[in-house]
C-alpha cells in the first residue's frame, strides 16, 4: 500500500496471466504497445498479438472481426485516440452488435502531463458512457486495474477500461472488494459524500482526512464503474447525507459527475457539486502541477465539500 | 475443391439474379426509401456468391465452417436481404417489411436482427477491417474458411479501407477476397469528379494485393474471378468488378439520382416490366 505503481503495468501483467488459461484472448495495439504494456502479452503470446500500426480505426474494426470468430479481443491505444479516432468503429461495429471486445485505453486524463492537451483525454468517459451496450470502468490504482481486467473477461459484451500514464498511489490491495457495477465505500461519515473515480479516489481520501480534523465526517465512495452506475448506492447515500460531491480526472461535463447529477436530479434532488476539469483545453506541465492548477486537489475537494454542506443547510 | 453449396437455384444464376432485382425494386418501393442504384449494381456478385460459390448452409446460419460474407457497403442491404431470403435464411414475406418498425430488416445490416447477416455495417469503410479480423481468427482456430467482402467505390475514399489494405498484406491474409462494386457513381456525383480513384488497380497492386478486373454483370466472369482468387496464395486478393449503378432498369442505369430515391408507382411498374 501507499506505493506508486503503474496501472498499465498491472494491465499487461494481468493480460499475460489470463492469456494462459483463456486461449480465446487476443490482443491488438496501434503502435503504442510499449506505452499500453500490451507488449507484456505480446512477448508471451506473439501469435495472438496483432499490431495494426498507427491506425486506430482499423484497430477496432479488426478487433470486431476477431470477436465474430469467438475470440476475445483486448484492443488498446491511448484514451484520446480510442474515444475520438476510433469512435465510429467502437459505436457502430463493436457496441451496436454487442461484440465481445474489451477496449483498454491508457493515458487518460491530465496526468499524461508534458504531451499537452492533444493527448489529455478528458471526454472519453462521457463519450463511451452514452453508447448503448457499453460498460465503462475507471480503476483507482494498479491492484484495482488487475481486478477490472480479470472481471471484464467474464462480463459479456463491450467494456471500456480507462487507465493512466503516470503511476498511481496504491490505495487498495488484493482483498479490497471489486465488482463491476458496485461502488465501494472506502470511508464512512454522515456530513457529506464524496463519490470519486480513478486517481481522485486517493485525493478524496486525503480530503476526507483534512475535513475530519475540523469535525466534518464524510463518506468516500470509489465509483470505479461509471456505467452501469450503482444507482442504489448513490440514492441511499444522497438520502442519508443530503449532499454529494463528485471528483474525477475528466471534464465536469458528462462523466462521473454528469452521471450522478442525472440520477439525483430525477430521483433525489440534493445539492451536487462536480469536481473535474472545467470545459477547457488543458496544457503541458508536470502531473502534480496540472492537478493543482485545474482544481483536482484535496484542498479543493475539502473547500467544495464545505460549500455543499452550506448549500444543503440553506 | 469447394464443397457443394447447399442453396443452388433450380434455374440459371442469371434468372435468379433477375428475380433478386425484382425483389430489390419491390422492397424499396414498398419501404418508400432505400438505396436502389447501388443494390442493383451488386446483385450479380451476390447471386454468384450465395447461389454458387460460397460454402454456407441456410438451415444452420451459424455453421462454424461456413464462408463469411461482409457487406461493407451496407446501404446495398436490400440486395443482401433478397439473396438471404431466397437462400432460405428467413421467410420471403419479411422482405416487404424492409425499414419498417419492429421488423428484422433494418435500413442497414444488423447481424443480431437478421439471420444470415454476418456483421453490422452501414458506416462506410469498415468491412475490410472486419473481414481481416475474421481471417485472423480463422487462422488461429484452424478453420479453413474464406472471407468475402463487398466494398463500394465511393467507400474507397474512407481512410480505414487503406489501413485495412495494408494489414491484409502485412499479415498475408490469402483467405480474404475483396470485391469492389465499381459502378463509377457516388452520392454526390461521378466518382472521377468527386474523388479520383484511378489508377485503382495500380493502387491495390502497390498495396500488395493480387488484382483481377472483371465485368461485374457477366456471371461467367464473376464465377471465374472468384475461383481464381481462391487459388491465389501468399496474400489477399481483390476483384475490381466493373458494374453499372441501377443495372437492369433502363432509367436507373448510370443515374446519380437513383442512389437513394424513393420509387414512384409508375416507376415501379415500368421497372418491374423491364425486369420480367
Amino acid at each position: 500500500m501507499s506505493e506508486l505503481l503503474f496501472t498499465q503495468d498491472a494491465y499487461g501483467r494481468a493480460l499475460a496471466e489470463l492469456g494462459e488459461a483463456r486461449q480465446e484472448i487476443v490482443v491488438l495495439d496501434a503502435d503504442v504497445s510499449k506505452g499500453t504494456k500490451t507488449s507484456t502479452f505480446a512477448e508471451r503470446f506473439p501469435e495472438r498479438f496483432f499490431n495494426v500500426g498507427c491506425a486506430e480505426q482499423n484497430l477496432f474494426g479488426t478487433a470486431a472481426g476477431l470477436a465474430l470468430m469467438d475470440m476475445m479481443p483486448f484492443a488498446s491505444t491511448f484514451a484520446m485516440f480510442a474515444c475520438t479516432r476510433g469512435l465510429d468503429q467502437i459505436r457502430n461495429t463493436i457496441a451496436y452488435p454487442r461484440l465481445n471486445v474489451k477496449v483498454v485505453a491508457t493515458h487518460g486524463g491530465i496526468t499524461v502531463g508534458g504531451d499537452g492537451a492533444s493527448h489529455q483525454a478528458l471526454e472519453d468517459v462521457a463519450v463511451m458512457r452514452t453508447i448503448p451496450n457499453m460498460t465503462v470502468i475507471v480503476p483507482c490504482d494498479a491492484p484495482e486495474t488487475e481486478k477490472a481486467v480479470r472481471a471484464s473477461v467474464d462480463w459479456p459484451g463491450p467494456v471500456y477500461i480507462r487507465l493512466a500514464r503516470a503511476p498511481r498511489l496504491t490505495i487498495t490491495d488484493k482483498d479490497t472488494p471489486f465488482s463491476i457495477g458496485r461502488g465501494t465505500i472506502f470511508r464512512r461519515g454522515d456530513d457529506a459524500v464524496i463519490i470519486a473515480a480513478g486517481l481522485m479516489v486517493a485525493t478524496a481520501m486525503e480530503a476526507a482526512e483534512m475535513l475530519a480534523e475540523s469535525g466534518i465526517e464524510t463518506t468516500v465512495v470509489n465509483m470505479h464503474t461509471i456505467k452501469p452506475l450503482d444507482v442504489d448506492l448513490v440514492l441511499e447515500l444522497a438520502q442519508r447525507t443530503g449532499c454529494i460531491v463528485t471528483a474525477e480526472e475528466h471534464s465536469t461535463l458528462g462523466g462521473l459527475g454528469g452521471a450522478i447529477a442525472e440520477v439525483l436530479s430525477e430521483k433525489c434532488p440534493v445539492p451536487v457539486q462536480r469536481i473535474g476539469v472545467q470545459d477547457v483545453f488543458t496544457e503541458s506541465g508536470k502531473p502534480q502541477e496540472l492537478l493543482d492548477k485545474y482544481g483536482l486537489s484535496a484542498d479543493h475537494i475539502a473547500t467544495v465539500v464545505r460549500q455543499v454542506i452550506m448549500a444543503r443547510r440553506s | 475443391m469447394r464443397e457443394e453449396v447447399l442453396s443452388k437455384p433450380k434455374g440459371s444464376l442469371e434468372s435468379m439474379a433477375r428475380n433478386i432485382r425484382r425483389l430489390v425494386v419491390q422492397m424499396i418501393y414498398e419501404a418508400g426509401s432505400g438505396h436502389v442504384g447501388g443494390s442493383l449494381s451488386a446483385v450479380d456478385i451476390l447471386t454468384a456468391l450465395y447461389f454458387h460459390h460460397m460454402k454456407h448452409d441456410p438451415a444452420i446460419p451459424k455453421w462454424p465452417d461456413r464462408d463469411r460474407f461482409i457487406l461493407s457497403k451496407g446501404h446495398a442491404a436490400p440486395a443482401l436481404y433478397a439473396v438471404l431470403a431466397e437462400s432460405g435464411y428467413f421467410p420471403k414475406e419479411e422482405l416487404m417489411r424492409l425499414r419498417q418498425i419492429g421488423g428484422i430488416l433494418q435500413g442497414h445490416p444488423n447481424m443480431n436482427k437478421t439471420p444470415g447477416v454476418e456483421a453490422s455495417t452501414g458506416s462506410l469503410g469498415q468491412g475490410l477491417s472486419i473481414a481481416n479480423g475474421i481471417a485472423l481468427g480463422a487462422a488461429l482456430t484452424g478453420k479453413a474458411i474464406r472471407v468475402y467482402v463487398l466494398i463500394g467505390d465511393g467507400e474507397l475514399d474512407e481512410g480505414q479501407i487503406w489501413e485495412a489494405a495494408m494489414l491484409a498484406n502485412h499479415y498475408k491474409l490469402d483467405k480474404v477476397t475483396a470485391i469492389i462494386d465499381y459502378n463509377k457513381l457516388q452520392v454526390d456525383g461521378p466518382v472521377d469528379q468527386i474523388m479520383t480513384l484511378e489508377p485503382l488497380a495500380d493502387k491495390w497492386t502497390a498495396f500488395g494485393w493480387n488484382v483481377i478486373e472483371i465485368n461485374g454483370h457477366d456471371m461467367g466472369a464473376i464465377l471465374d474471378g472468384l475461383e481464381r482468387t481462391d487459388q491465389l496464395v501468399g496474400g489477399p486478393s481483390i476483384i475490381i468488378a466493373n458494374t453499372i449503378k441501377g443495372k437492369g432498369v433502363s432509367f436507373m442505369e448510370h443515374s446519380v439520382q437513383w442512389h437513394a430515391k424513393a420509387i414512384g408507382e409508375d416507376e415501379f411498374e415500368l421497372a418491374m416490366k423491364e425486369l420480367s
